[in-house]
């Protein structure tokens, strides 16, 4: 196969035939090209999809009270009722497949949150450790987050997030280690935290105290404003929602039936949904992938037959002076295979640079497009793709190169 | 070296059936220096593409150096042509996108001779025919002489026992003809047999033996003296 000097003949015939060379090659390498940066620019709006809706674990399920709309054992419809911490330890005890359990909280009423001269009127929430596992696209980005020894202790310690840092602090200050008052009580700031998705903006404007500090200093009568439960593997998002609903509800008197006593937020439901999507734009990418694809080969199969029938003098001229057919074919194809392989893989290559220039231009200057975030290819489906069209491409080739070499050399001879 | 009984040839163009051979019978001794005359559609090319495998025919028996050619296949003709015959046309054929000394060097590529050999051999016949200097040139860059000069040195470099030449002088004026017909007579005094297809008289004159040949059939050895006494 690695004959040296059949290379030599055809790198040759590429050096002095740039027309057909740069034909061939541009074909498959603009198919490649454009195949890649399609592709990539698929992945980018199914990533940029996933940050932007995804802010809770899948597995997580918010319970927010709202008023009771249907009258029971003696009790009008209309009416409102408080959580309380007792509910959540029954909860805890005895919902079946129950992973995590955290309450919610918030300090109510006029106040500001100080550091040093500066003011603001951030909100002060009280959560446990557990709550940041449901918080999966909320990252630490300096010192830490709040663990179980700050809960269980009570500390007056507190994470920030990023939009805080920002305001309450200088720049280039380390707000790690230093202390912010909310209605009088300091508290140290023990970590940062930012979101990576849009839908998370919001929520960086928060700070977050130990669940049990926040009960001990704001809120004596520890009541519960919402909570959060997360499905383990022994049960179902739906199961264990309907599960912890009806013991709520059983607790607070509520009409079993009653659906508008709380607002549910199931994240399994929405994260089928966000699937679905995902697929959708999964099958449309590929559909239009295929559609480049085939254009790729159509028109690399299209320059192949002008490039034999181009030769066909060539061909006699070869066949007069002693070539045999399958030498013919030979040349013919060892040449289409080696422009097309290197055009594939050019093309490849600069659809990756630039899919990476691109995602490379994103983060450096910060900046953050809806819906699309990293663009990227599976490597193995491009490489995959750029084999397919090689072949093809030689395929194409290959019947023409077939019927010509076997041409009477006195007819190719008089082809023009 | 050639032996020729009997050769018929057609064409088929569609329904329409057109001989252009009607049975030649013919001998060439090795050495000889034949030229092939007859009016345009005579046929006179087409056995020259018949001598040179180049196209087939339908009927007769055709013995090159004894061996006979018919059903050859594709590769085994390929050979023949390659190690027996050289090919000099009126419109040269060389590859435009190899020089000169490329071009000549191209059958023994398909001997498989290495590179460096066989372009150093090729030079050799380039000098030969007096274009050494012009070895790297494209052939169009060359005038219609030196091109054709360049397709004779490509058709002797495997050393050939036969040259076919179809209108070799063609499309070139009368001093690069006699020129071209002056190596032609030189590698024939080498001991090479060459066939020479032509429509001009002067150039028939200058060859041992010339080969009338009329409506697809050869004209007889009386006509043939009576047209060297005219």
């Amino acid at each position: 196969m690695f004959d040296l000097d059949k290379w030599q003949e055809i790198f040759e015939a590429i050096r002095h035939n740039k027309v057909r060379t740069f034909a061939t090659a541009f074909g498959v390498f603009w198919g490649i090209l454009m195949l890649i940066l399609l592709l990539g620019a698929g992945q980018g709006l199914q990533n940029g999809v996933q940050s932007s809706m995804l802010l809770d674990a899948t597995n997580s399920i918010w319970f927010i009270p709202s008023r009771t709309s249907m009258a029971y054992k003696g009790m009008p419809a209309g009416r409102n009722f408080q959580l309380h911490e007792d509910d959540l330890s029954e909860v805890k005890q005895h919902a079946e497949g129950l992973e995590f359990i955290s309450p919610e909280n918030w300090l109510q009423g006029n106040y500001t949150v100080k550091h040093g001269q500066q003011t603001s009127s951030f909100m002060v929430y009280g959560a446990n450790s557990d709550y940041f596992k449901v918080k999966v696209s909320q990252k630490t980005t300096a010192g830490r987050s709040l663990n179980r020894l700050d809960d269980e202790n009570s500390r007056k310690v507190c994470i920030i997030g990023d939009r805080v840092a920002e305001v309450l602090f200088e720049q280039g200050e380390d707000p790690v280690g230093q202390y912010i008052s909310a209605k009088g009580v300091s508290f140290r700031v023990v970590g940062v935290f930012s979101f990576e998705s849009n839908a998370g903006m919001d929520q960086s404007q928060r700070i977050y105290i130990p669940f049990n500090t926040f009960q001990q200093v704001f809120n004596p009568k520890k009541e519960v404003s919402l909570f959060v439960v997360t499905t383990g593997s022994t049960t179902t998002g739906t199961q264990l929602e309907s599960d912890v609903k009806e013991l709520v509800m059983q607790r607070h008197s509520i009409h079993p039936d009653d659906n508008q006593a709380f607002y549910i937020h199931n994240q399994e439901e929405q994260h089928k949904s966000i699937q679905q999507l995902f697929f959708g734009i999964k099958v449309f990418i590929w559909l239009v992938g295929l559609g480049t694809l085939t254009a790729g080969i159509v028109g690399v199969s299209n320059i192949m037959i002008i490039v034999v029938k181009e030769r066909t003098r060539e061909i006699g001229i070869r066949k007069a002076l002693g070539a045999t057919p399958w030498s013919i074919i030979n040349l013919i194809m060892q040449e289409s295979i080696f422009i097309t392989a290197v055009a594939g893989y050019l093309g490849l290559f600069l659809g990756v640079v630039l899919l990476e220039s691109v995602n490379y231009a994103l983060v450096a200057m910060g900046a953050s497009i809806d819906f699309f975030k990293r663009p990227e290819v599976d490597f193995q489906v491009a490489i995959a793709s750029v084999v397919i069209l090689v072949i093809a491409g030689a395929l194409a080739g290959l019947f023409p190169a077939i019927k010509a070499a076997h041409v009477k050399p006195v007819e190719a001879l008089k082809s023009e | 070296m050639i032996s020729l009984q009997g050769i018929e040839k057609s064409y088929h163009l569609g329904q329409q059936s057109l001989q252009v051979l009607k049975g030649i019978d013919l001998t060439i001794d090795g050495g000889e220096l034949v030229s092939i005359m007859g009016s345009s559609g005579s046929g006179k090319s087409t056995l020259l593409n018949i001598l040179g495998i180049l196209d087939s025919y339908d009927k007769g028996e055709y013995l090159l150096d004894n061996i006979s050619i018919r059903n050859l296949s594709e590769s085994k003709a390929a050979t023949y042509r390659n190690q027996l015959i050289g090919f000099v046309f009126q419109s040269f054929n060389l590859l435009s996108f190899k020089n000169a000394v490329e071009n000549v060097a191209l059958p023994l590529y398909y001997q498989k001779v290495g590179r460096k050999k066989r372009n150093l051999k090729a030079m050799e016949f380039l000098e030969r025919v007096g274009l050494k200097d012009w070895a790297h040139h494209l052939p169009n860059e060359m005038s219609g002489g030196q091109r054709q000069r360049v397709a004779i040195a490509r058709s002797l470099i495997a050393d050939p026992r036969i040259i076919l030449a179809d209108e070799p002088t063609g499309a070139l004026d009368s001093q690069n003809s006699a020129e071209v017909m002056e190596i032609f007579r030189e590698v024939n005094a080498q001991g090479k047999t060459i066939i020479i297809v032509t429509h001009e008289n002067d150039i028939a004159a200058k060859t041992q033996r010339v080969i009338y040949i009329k409506d697809g059939k050869i004209l007889d050895e009386n006509y043939q003296l009576q047209m060297a006494h005219v």
